[in-house]
């Protein structure tokens, strides 16, 4: 049954029952009750996006981030194994690394010194007298998470009991297969990561990702700075092949451009856009072939699809895009520039093309993101007044169908990405 | 002599032409305080570069991701979004006020001067300052007069380049 959402019950509603099939309640932006809550249900109790395995190329490569609130080292160990580890030293609690990302044998706790390997085990004490009979080693190791990847993803978890991450992603994987395609033949790295904040909930951004909605209105700006031929391919609004589909599990994959969903399936008669003719008199002079430089240019804008993995990532294009929640209104975004891993003569054009394009759109002054979190603020302002009034996720609901593999699926614009993600959220949040 | 003397080992801020660049660097904070950014743009060469960069260390602007990096073309896009009015982050932007200080001349010549400054600015937009601090190096051509004199590079290294920064709608 569904509860109506009034000024006089919304501070008393379960968190559950403030999301409905089409709304949300504005309370689920404010409330810090229930971002506490959110941080432990959700962030404890999933697979949340760590790395990419390109950030830790050699056996000692590590990075230090979250997941939820609780800060991580993820390490590749002398085999080759990734490990994911709470930064945090188990004799009195001081982190361990506050590096980015780096290269180590292993981490020494600057306090009292005790280290551990990369895959987290005690390894040594100073002055060790003390201890005797006291601790065993053993049992000492860095609180370890969960780790597993697929297709270069890594994702860790707090939660011992869950599914195993194949079968959380089911058929998020085919999509990502295709995401990676746009190494152009390569495997695909990362270059780099803008990261910036923004005054709002961290689910703001959430349903961003889906919101194909915003893109004319918000990245005018952006669109008429762009070549006609990059525009036209962003002009997605009443292209009736542009979908967005339910994968399940709040997963969604919007589809903008979807002649570019799948690079391998190119029929030889897409122009390559005037903007990469330096580019690929470059490639030419590489001595790459014809069909290889048309692989890498096709992919230039990275593929046309943005797949939005519930709860902290998504495979936005050319780019991954991930959160992390700080509070209940406040919201830190990293926007992790990729392009293709290989010979220098090839990828070093096609990378140096890749970053220009990205730092155009992406990062704190780049010509899309600042629009973005100007619009995601405005939200966060706006939410705290008639907290009764439902914020409307329901573009759409009446033309959603499934498509042949069974996705529920409805035009690009529309919100069926956040209803799937809702209904996750409202899964992870109830009570029973 | 004149060797010594166009280009010295170690250049006093008293010197003309380092007084012109510290000019420049000032008139550049204007402008962007202001937001007269057609005027900002007329400040630079036609080759030259407004860079700021991530990797606090690297100078190598091609071939890493940085937050902005600016030939002509991408600047005058950049006054046009700034300007057009479809940029609601640039339309809705902080109200900002930056001291420029601490300079040092790094290199000195008749025809370039090199100073390196710090630059601390807060932004204010409903109810929140942030604080933007950073190192600034500005490479300045210098013309027959100090109204021909011209920026070929600015590069702005945050304190908190490689951290979570506000997104922005405004310069630096
Ligand atoms: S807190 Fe780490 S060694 Fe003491
Ligand atoms: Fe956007």
């Amino acid at each position: 049954m569904t509860i109506e959402i009034t000024a006089s019950n919304v501070y008393d509603l379960a968190p559950a029952d403030l999301v409905q099939d089409d709304r949300v309640a504005g309370r689920m932006y404010t409330d810090p009750e229930i971002f506490e809550l959110e941080m432990t249900r959700i962030f404890e109790h999933t697979w949340i996006w760590v790395a990419h395995e390109s950030e830790l190329p050699n056996p000692g490569s590590f990075k230090s981030t979250y997941v939820g609130r609780q800060p991580v080292i993820v390490s590749r160990d002398r085999k080759g194994a990734i490990h994911t580890l709470v930064n945090r030293c188990r004799h009195r609690g001081a982190s361990l690394c506050e590096k980015r990302t780096g290269e180590a044998n292993g981490f020494t706790c600057p306090y009292h010194a005790w280290s551990y390997s990369l895959d987290g085990k005690l390894r040594g004490i100073p002055y060790p007298e003390g201890y005797e009979g006291v601790i065993d080693k053993s049992e000492l190791s860095l609180k370890r998470l969960r780790t597993e990847s697929y297709g270069g993803m890594v994702f860790a978890t707090l939660d011992e009991d869950i599914e195993p991450l194949e079968e959380f992603l089911g058929d998020v994987k085919l999509w990502i297969d295709r995401f990676m395609k746009q190494g152009g033949g390569y495997p695909i790295k990362v270059l780099g990561t803008h990261q910036f904040t923004f005054g709002g909930n961290w689910k703001i951004q959430l349903e961003n990702t889906t919101d194909g909605y915003h893109f004319p209105i918000v990245h005018r700006s952006w669109m008429a700075s762009v070549d006609a031929e990059t525009a036209d391919m962003m002009s997605f609004m009443t292209d009736p092949e542009a979908v967005t589909h339910d994968l399940g599990n709040g997963h969604s994959v919007a589809q903008m451009v979807p002649e570019h969903s799948d690079l391998d399936a190119d029929d030889g008669t897409e122009k390559l856009q005037d903007r990469f003719d330096e580019l690929i008199a470059d490639l030419r002079a590489a001595n790459l072939s014809d069909s290889a430089i048309r692989k890498v240019v096709l992919a230039m804008h990275g593929t046309g699809f943005n797949l939005n993995l519930f709860p902290n990532v998504s495979m936005s294009a050319a780019f991954f895009r991930v959160l992390r929640p700080i509070s209940v209104d406040r919201t830190v975004i990293e926007h992790v520039a990729i392009g293709p891993d290989g010979p220098d003569e090839v990828v070093g054009p096609v990378n140096r093309a890749r970053l220009r394009v990205h730092e155009h759109f992406q990062g704190p002054f780049g010509f899309g993101t600042p629009d973005d979190a100007e619009g995601w603020d405005r939200v966060q302002r706006g939410a705290q007044g008639a907290p009764e009034m439902p914020i409307l996720v329901n573009r759409g609901a009446a033309r959603e169908k499934p498509s042949p593999e069974g996705w529920t699926t409805s035009h690009v614009t529309d919100e069926t990405g956040m209803r799937a993600a809702y209904a996750q959220w409202k899964q992870m949040m109830s009570d029973d | 002599m004149t060797e010594t003397l166009t280009h010295t080992a170690a250049p006093s801020l008293t010197d003309p032409r380092v007084l012109r660049g510290i000019e420049l660097a000032w008139r550049e904070a204007d402008l962007l305080d202001r937001k007269e950014y057609e005027a900002w743009n007329a400040l630079y060469a036609e080759d030259g570069h407004y860079v700021i960069p991530i990797d606090p260390d690297t100078t190598d602007f091609d071939n890493t991701l940085n937050m902005v990096y600016d030939d002509a073309r991408m600047r005058g896009m950049r006054v046009t979004r700034m300007t057009e009015g479809y940029a609601i982050a640039a339309v809705d932007s902080a109200t900002t006020a930056r001291t420029v200080s601490r300079f040092l001349p790094v290199e000195v010549s008749d025809a370039e001067v090199v100073l390196r400054a710090s630059q601390v600015l807060v932004a204010y937009k409903r109810g929140r300052h942030d604080l933007w601090a950073g190192d600034v190096e500005y490479r300045i051509r210098l013309g027959a007069t100090a109204a021909e004199d011209l920026i070929v590079r600015k590069v702005v290294r945050l304190v908190d380049s490689e951290a979570a920064v506000p997104a922005a709608g405004f310069l630096l």
